[in-house]
């Protein structure tokens, strides 16, 4: 039995959906961008702890190595993410979003 | 399989065009690329190619990569100015083209792993060319929203893979419904990681209630962009979408029949009413495009022979209209330097041409026979009657006359209204017969549907 084992499933259930809850909520409720950002990479964590947990408790590498996966992709969206973030700096000075608010209706 | 390959290949010749400097004769070896894309994907029909069980180009995957194939090149010759900038010329390329990529390995996956990667080879590129109007706020401002709608998309659907994995132990689609239909899945975190891949690709394929990114990205995006957006992107989305549901979480087709049945209410009801207001043509087709994403949920939700093929069709006709619409939108937007409805005023006669094709092309989308969305709508209206959705057909029917009255907007606007200039606007030669070939081929598909219904 794994270190990771002694606690039960349900318990890294719980934590990644509380984890993922307040990426959720960051998103919806924060409105500077790099902080967005920051709760974007909480919700994909969580979702890595979710793994890895249901990995052990199965005694299957596969889904370690989706994980990687993820964190490969999430590196290349946050580099991409950041470099629109400097674009729109660059034109706007600042990295509130409320200022982008061209587009609607 | 070999489509795929060569796909990826044309992606990386783009970039190396920058090195060796032969970015003059990028153009023709990327439609000749496809070309032969197409014609090596042709060679897979029937083979039921597998790799690894991680891709299996069954003939849904082979007619889906077709399509898909078809309508790029048909978008590439819309976008020729798009790839005449001289700075960004292979950046742009091979952006577009690894998009090509996770686009056919979103229609072939067999693994949760490459659905997963190819949405996100998919969307990678599409934030950066949302945002290729670098000084354009607008164009800023739609690659931010579609970048972190995304992501949160993404977040969604990879939570729900997770809790698959936990209940099944497993992320290959065939071994996922066998542990469902064995009873070894624990059924109720099965159903919770069904219900949140739900709204991940609810929101990828801009359906009601996750549909309030797709207009600001659109109409913020350039138009060549938003063309490509609203069809290859589309299309994949939906292949992908019917892929999964369609076979493996049929076995569970209680938790979702319902949410679906409402969200297909949603998007026809909302896209259509939404669309009757706009004033920008760009905002009204991104509001019809979402309301075109509720006609293809009818025939996911019907879930049975049918529905293949009428996926297929739908996404085929909606494309080639789609395409045919936004070249027309991207002229007169480029001329006019106005994307509003007013600027079609008295298009008929400044530009005849144009305005015959706008009108066969619109006819189309609103699904109005001899045309190729008449028999889209059919089909679609067919398969989700088979399967009993009578209350959805009639709704769908409404949204569909609400759909007649935009359409029509612009239409009256090109012929009976008048325009303060009488100068014809300049068209590119080959924008002439892209139009010309769009406008034989509704026209064909509406007259013979069955070449392309019958391959599913």
């Amino acid at each position: 039995m794994s270190a990771i084992q002694t606690i039960p499933i349900e318990w890294y259930i719980l934590l990644s959906t509380v984890l993922f809850t307040i990426g959720v909520a960051g998103v919806l409720i924060r409105r500077n961008a790099i902080i967005i950002f920051m709760s974007i990479e909480l919700m994909l964590n969580a979702v890595n702890l979710l793994l890895v947990a249901f990995s052990s408790y199965l005694s299957d590498s596969k889904g370690q190595v989706f994980v990687f996966f993820i964190m490969a992709v999430a590196a290349a969206e946050v580099a991409v993410g950041l470099a629109i973030l400097m674009m729109v700096y660059r034109n706007t000075k600042s990295s509130d979003i409320n200022i982008l608010n061209k587009l609607k209706w | 399989m070999k489509a795929l390959v060569l796909l990826s290949s044309l992606g990386v010749i783009a970039l190396l065009a920058e090195i060796f400097s032969f970015k003059k004769l990028l153009y023709p070896i990327v439609l000749l690329g496809l070309v032969t894309a197409f014609v090596l994907n042709v060679f897979d029909w029937d083979t039921n190619h597998t790799f690894y069980k991680m891709m299996q180009y069954d003939n849904y995957a082979v007619a889906f990569t077709g399509v898909i194939i078809v309508i790029a090149f048909l978008w590439f010759i819309m976008a020729e100015g798009f790839f005449k900038e001289e700075s960004n010329l292979t950046d742009h390329f091979a952006l577009v083209l690894f998009a090509l990529v996770g686009a056919v390995m979103m229609v072939s996956y067999n693994n949760m792993a490459m659905l997963f990667l190819g949405i996100e080879i998919l969307s990678i590129p599409m934030y950066i060319l949302a945002g290729s109007n670098k000084t354009d706020v607008a164009s800023n401002e739609s690659a931010f929203k579609y970048l972190i709608m995304g992501a949160f998309a993404t977040g969604f659907l990879l939570f729900g893979i997770a809790l698959i994995y936990g209940a099944t132990g497993s992320f290959d689609l065939s071994e996922i419904a066998n542990a469902v239909s064995s009873g070894t899945a624990a059924r109720s975190i099965f159903s919770v990681g069904v219900l949140l891949m739900l709204i991940g690709m609810a929101f990828k394929v801009s359906a009601a209630p996750f549909h309030f990114w797709a207009p600001d990205v659109y109409q913020g995006a350039p138009t060549v962009i938003t063309a490509f957006m609203s069809t290859i992107v589309k299309t994949a989305a939906f292949a992908a979408f019917l892929r999964l549901f369609s076979t493996t979480f049929m076995e569970v087709h209680g938790t979702w029949m319902n949410v679906v049945w409402v969200m297909a209410a949603l998007t026809l009801l909302v896209g259509n009413i939404t669309a009757v207001v706009q004033t920008s043509t760009k905002r009204m087709l991104a509001y019809s495009s979402v309301a075109h994403a509720g006609y293809m949920l009818l025939a996911l939700l019907a879930g049975n022979d049918y529905s293949n093929s009428a996926i297929l069709f739908y996404a085929a006709a909606y494309s080639i209209g789609s395409i045919a619409t936004f070249c027309i939108v991207h002229i007169i937007s480029n001329a006019k330097k106005s994307d509003g409805v007013d600027s079609f005023n008295g298009l008929a006669k400044t530009n005849p041409f144009l305005a015959v094709v706008m009108t066969i092309a619109l006819l189309s989308l609103a699904g109005i026979p001899p045309t190729a969305g008449f028999f889209a709508k059919y089909y679609i209206f067919t398969s989700a009657f088979v399967a009993g959705n009578v209350g959805l057909v009639l709704i769908a029917i409404i949204a569909s006359l609400i759909g007649v009255y935009y359409y029509f907007r612009l239409i009256i606007a090109m012929y009976f209204k008048e325009s303060s200039s009488t100068e014809a606007l300049p068209v590119e030669s080959n924008h002439k017969l892209l139009l010309l070939f769009i406008a034989v081929l509704i026209i064909l598909m509406g007259l013979f549907p069955d070449w392309v219904i019958k391959l599913l």
